[in-house]
């Protein structure tokens, strides 16, 4: 099968495809399983609301570390996941939707963020760094774009294994990135690349930071690379085409709801991916179902965090 | 015939790829030479990385979390300055920061003279020292080779070790000199303690008796009493290093010792100055008189 070119407006105008139905494909969420549509749901649910939570938990003083929230971006790394399991997985600084989706421990998370030793990096790391190495999440050093090489190294290191490599559209413009994804290509490493493009460096726009595409310049490289938005359905689908086509790229339009760290709010998101993807359940006839699973994680959030502040204060 | 530091290099290397299912990255290896004999002329286990530094030295330390106990190569420590943040931001903090290893084994190559100037003059493991959970060596001999290699598969750290093109050649082991009247105690790191040995002898004949200390571990520098008791006797030191001498290694460990021992201890290294290509502009080592002369001038002030 081969890869369609996603830029409409060529490499000039990057900003210009921004919108929650770029690249989309009709019947793409009545195809899919009615188990793995909830499937996604539920990753996408469990980022949400564990990062509100975090949210609210810095707002009483409960978490003190930077904090780099993946509130409206939950559809990237959810639905990667259900195509993706048992993969190397490297996520990015905003890293807590590959981490839960990709099935890291929540409480080991929580604990992290609360800075206890129980936490994934013992409360060295703090947001950033959160991994589960026993479940293949591999830590963030913090810096963007640093999982890049280090994600071409266990690929090379590992044969037989996949990797998957989240980054931003920022960490995109790292060289030592760009330099990757050519080295990727020429050895044809089994390297998934998904690109969380927010348009957002901080808060300083991609149209003001370079005048090409990433999936341009990927393609350039020879990997093969899609441009699309963070539709979970869609992402399923070019996930799922790609895995037998590695190395590869996804870039992913998606919409940051908060500060690039902390908790406010300093852009108004262009789309909410998960009002959307509510809507499209219903549509689909699955909306009990998804009601029934918010709810549920609703409640496995709250008592989470419930417990392990206890846990905290009981120290 | 005893091997030379390049021979045992490539012995240790083809051995790892062998039987420890070891991989060797870096650039232009299999170009003429085999970076000086040091890597075995061998197409397994041996990953020629394209021109990217920084993303190489990723490269090598994904390799390393894997548990491939990567041997990667920097021709030259200028290239260090480009390659330092994978080394350090991640091999480095990952045993303390995320709770598992990142065991690299950074072979960065010092050389100098044979007008390399301004771009490849150059030894630069005092920067690394600067950093925690990044030991740090300089061997020398091809017996310290073989010492550091084993030190790095019995732990599970990275390790920055500063090699020299001036050892490569070279056969001998160099032990401590000690003598129970010396005036002074000579410390050596990387290649000054060749100039170092030839210093000493100049010395000696001329009524300067001097103990030698050679310094294979830099970080972590441990007090030994093989390293103070020399000083303790004579009550002078020098430090001679061939890195810069401000802020480097051979202010580190002169501060060391003085603090410990209360004796006087200078440091010697590089000149605080960029090195020319042309012969009378060249920064490299200190020469065998720069450290003659400065042991007279320290003896003369006493």
């Amino acid at each position: 099968m081969s890869i369609e070119r996603g830029i409409a407006q060529g490499p000039q105008q990057p900003r210009m495809v921004r919108s929650p139905d770029w690249g989309m494909m009709e019947g793409l969420a009545e195809a899919c399983s009615p188990e793995r549509s909830l499937a996604m749901f539920r990753k996408m649910c469990l980022t949400r609301y564990f990062d509100l939570r975090v949210r609210q938990a810095q707002l009483d003083n409960d978490i003190e570390c930077l904090i780099y929230l993946s509130v409206g971006q939950e559809a990237v790394a959810a639905a990667v996941a259900v195509v993706m399991e048992g993969c190397y997985v490297l996520g990015q600084h905003r890293g807590h939707s590959v981490y839960l989706s990709f099935g890291g421990r929540p409480e080991r998370l929580a604990d992290e963020l609360l800075g206890m030793s129980t936490g994934c990096c013992g409360g060295m790391g703090g947001s950033p760094p959160s991994h589960d190495f026993e479940r293949k999440i591999v830590a963030h050093n913090g810096l963007i774009g640093d999982q890049v090489p280090v994600a071409a190294g266990i690929a090379l290191a590992a044969p037989g294994e996949r990797v998957i490599c989240f980054f931003g559209d920022g960490a995109a413009e790292e060289d030592y990135v760009l330099a990757t994804l050519g080295f990727v290509a020429t050895k044809k490493l089994p390297l998934l690349f998904v690109c969380e493009d927010n348009d957002l460096s901080v808060l300083t726009p991609t149209v003001e930071r370079r005048n090409w595409s990433v999936v341009d310049v990927a393609q350039g490289f020879g990997l093969n690379a899609v441009d699309i938005t963070d539709d979970p359905w869609l992402i399923e689908y070019w996930t799922t085409t790609l895995a037998d086509q590695l190395p590869a790229i996804i870039n992913i339009r998606t919409c940051r709801e908060f500060w690039h760290n902390g908790t406010g709010s300093d852009n108004n998101a262009e789309w909410s991916r998960f009002d959307l993807t509510k809507a499209k359940l219903t549509e689909i006839g699955l909306r009990d179902k998804a009601r029934a699973i918010e709810l549920e994680i609703k409640t496995f959030v709250e008592d989470l965090w419930n417990e392990r502040l206890q846990r905290r204060s009981a120290i | 015939m005893e091997r030379t530091v390049a021979e045992t290099i490539r012995d240790i290397s083809r051995e790892h790829i062998a039987k420890h299912n070891g991989i060797l990255l870096g650039q232009c290896l299999t170009a003429v030479g085999w970076v000086q004999n040091t890597v075995p002329a061998q197409a397994e286990g041996i990953v020629e990385l394209p021109m990217t530094d920084v993303s190489g030295a990723g490269i090598a330390v994904g390799a390393a979390i894997m548990g491939r106990r990567p041997i990667f190569i920097i021709r030259f420590q200028s290239l260090l300055w480009l390659n330092a943040s994978p080394i350090v931001n991640h091999a480095a903090k990952a045993k303390s920061v995320f709770g598992y290893p990142a065991p690299v084994f950074v072979r960065a190559i010092g050389s100098e003279g044979d007008s390399t100037g301004p771009i490849h003059t150059n030894c630069f493991h005092s920067l690394f020292m600067h950093m925690p959970g990044l030991p740090v060596c300089a061997p020398m001999t091809p017996n310290e080779y073989v010492q550091i290699w084993n030190w790095y598969m019995t732990h599970d750290d990275p390790l920055l070790v500063s090699e020299h093109r001036r050892s490569y050649t070279s056969r001998q082991e160099m032990p401590d000199q000690v003598h129970h009247d010396a005036h002074i105690t000579i410390y050596a790191m990387s290649a000054a303690r060749f100039n170092a040995v030839e210093a000493v002898e100049v010395l000696g004949h001329r009524g300067v008796r001097c103990n030698l200390v050679h310094l294979l571990w830099l970080k972590p520098f441990d007090l030994t009493q093989r390293v103070m008791e020399p000083l303790k006797a004579s009550g002078h030191g020098i430090v001679v290093d061939s890195a810069y001498e401000i802020a480097g290694a051979s202010q580190s460990v002169a501060y060391e010792l003085m603090y410990a021992t209360g004796c006087p201890v200078k440091a010697v290294g590089q000149a605080d100055r960029s090195p020319g290509v042309a012969k009378r502009l060249e920064n490299g080592t200190p020469t065998t008189m720069r450290i003659v002369d400065t042991v007279e001038m320290m003896l003369r002030d006493v």
